[in-house]
């Protein structure tokens, strides 16, 4: 698709959150997605599934911009993501563009990635101090109330090697919201944890999404949480969307067959 | 000459030696880590001509003997107009020589440490540098210490061929002395004996303390 087939900025009256238009990402010959289309709106939590290799865990690492595209655009609160204007067209983003664009965006991963050598306390106050510009005492009040809402405040000056994996992963999202992000990405939180563990995370996820105007996207193998709090199910299968919908209908009555297979196979894993 | 009575007379010389050695020890150190730091990080960065200037210094300073590379810098710079007095001479050849090693240590150790802290910092927004001097480079240096405190090591016993511009080291002190009396095997054998000294009782224990420091600002003792 020529570049001028898509807009500088998406208007007023269809202006999700998050637009994927065409995105297409290649390793080599292998195709990960395929001209994807996507949008999620204002304060809607979209969880993505699907088999290991079909590409759900690329969506958030673009979205990211941890990983570049080889076709199509990404919109994030109307504007290009993945490329900035130039001449009236657009171009792929410079690193400038990247970093000012994806501080709208807050990550969370499979393995926390805590900073180790700094406490619970200064892994999230590094980035409000350090990129957003705050004063130290601001960072520290803003990180401390976060602290407080995953409930890991009375470890705050510990380093994360004393920490459990589920008191990282909610120090982590600590973190990532301490940027006031607009949009919460949430990669296989869970998948590293103990069993024992998964229900802390999961329910720092649930009081965001009750509490919180967040735009939430989120990759889980966790069908019954996904199905609890998700306003829509993505199930990716070959590098596409083979079947959206909302969980009490992707769940309870799937369409296509492979989703029903997949479905199956997952619920007799469990 | 039982060897009390040779560090009765020649005690005093092979002192002031030492005292020499350590200072060129000292000074090279530390010419060694800076360059060492900009070299290692110059060979990871985008810049196509700061990658060039830190592989020919790395391949020129590692692929060529020290020896050599002394007198070059004490002999042959000054037929370019540089003259540099031998005692400087001595620790900045060292200190060159050396952090050629350094810089593939320093190179090692940033791209040792997860992938996962490069993301994290990343998904902060945070810039290169930023990035750099803030998140990765301390995990770095936890890294590269313990093969540090060995190539602090070879850079003490490498102080030793500055004696061959005359600076005058624990070694030229033993050359002079076994020069003026033949007593080969005290002179050279005391020698042997203080390198071992300032190898094992003051760079390691240093280096040890040093780590055991960084492994407490990772919340690890």
């Amino acid at each position: 698709m020529d570049m001028s087939a898509y807009p500088l900025e998406l208007p007023e009256d269809d202006r999700p959150m998050v637009r994927f238009m065409n995105v297409t990402k290649r390793y080599g010959q292998l195709v990960v997605l395929d001209s994807l289309d996507l949008d999620v709106a204002e304060g809607e939590m979209v969880t993505v599934i699907g088999p290991s290799g079909s590409g759900k865990t690329t969506v958030l690492r673009m979205l990211m911009t941890l990983e570049t595209i080889n076709g199509g655009v990404i919109y994030v609160d109307g504007k290009p993501l993945t490329h900035m204007e130039k001449g009236g067209v657009l171009v792929p983003a410079d690193e400038r563009h990247l970093r000012r664009m994806r501080s709208a965006i807050g990550m969370c991963f499979q393995h926390f990635n805590l900073f180790p050598h700094m406490t619970a306390l200064q892994n999230c106050m590094e980035g409000p101090v350090q990129v957003l510009g705050l004063s130290k005492q601001e960072a520290r009040q803003r990180s401390e109330e976060l602290l407080t809402l995953v409930g890991m405040i009375d470890k705050k000056d510990q380093h994360p090697s004393r920490l459990s994996g589920g008191q990282q992963q909610r120090v982590a999202i600590a973190r990532a919201l301490a940027m006031r992000p607009k949009v919460m990405l949430f990669d296989e939180v869970t998948s590293a944890l103990d069993p024992e563990v998964i229900g802390e995370v999961t329910n720092v996820i649930r009081k965001l999404v009750n509490e919180h105007n967040l735009t939430m996207l989120m990759v889980t193998h966790q069908m019954g949480f996904a199905k609890d709090i998700s306003d829509r199910i993505c199930f990716f299968f070959g590098g596409r969307i083979e079947e959206q919908g909302p969980p009490g209908q992707l769940f309870g009555n799937p369409q296509r067959d492979r989703t029903r297979q997949f479905l199956s196979a997952v619920k007799e894993a469990d | 000459m039982p060897i009390w009575e040779f560090l009765e007379t020649y005690g005093t010389r092979l002192a002031s030696g030492t005292l020499v050695t350590c200072a060129q020890f000292v000074l090279s150190a530390v010419i060694a880590v800076v360059i060492a730091l900009l070299a290692g990080l110059g060979k990871l960065s985008r810049n196509r001509l700061i990658r060039a200037i830190s592989v020919v210094y790395i391949e020129l300073f590692r692929g060529t003997s020290l020896l050599v590379q002394l007198y070059w810098i004490f002999f042959v710079l000054p037929l370019l107009g540089i003259t540099l007095p031998k005692f400087v001479a001595g620790f900045v050849s060292v200190g060159l020589n050396v952090g050629s090693y350094g810089a593939e240590l320093v190179r090692g150790a940033i791209q040792s440490v997860p992938k996962g802290q490069w993301e994290a910092a990343y998904a902060l927004s945070m810039s290169p540098a930023k990035r750099m001097r803030r998140i990765i480079l301390p995990q770095a240096v936890v890294i590269m210490l313990p093969p540090w405190g060995n190539l602090l090591i070879e850079l003490l016993k490498g102080t030793a061929l500055v004696a061959l511009i005359s600076v005058t080291d624990l070694m030229f002190q033993a050359r002079q002395i076994n020069a003026s009396t033949f007593l080969s095997a005290q002179a050279f054998g005391t020698a042997l004996v203080l390198y071992y000294i300032l190898a094992r009782f003051l760079i390691t224990p240093f280096m040890r303390w040093l780590e055991r420091v960084m492994a407490r600002r990772l919340g690890r003792a």
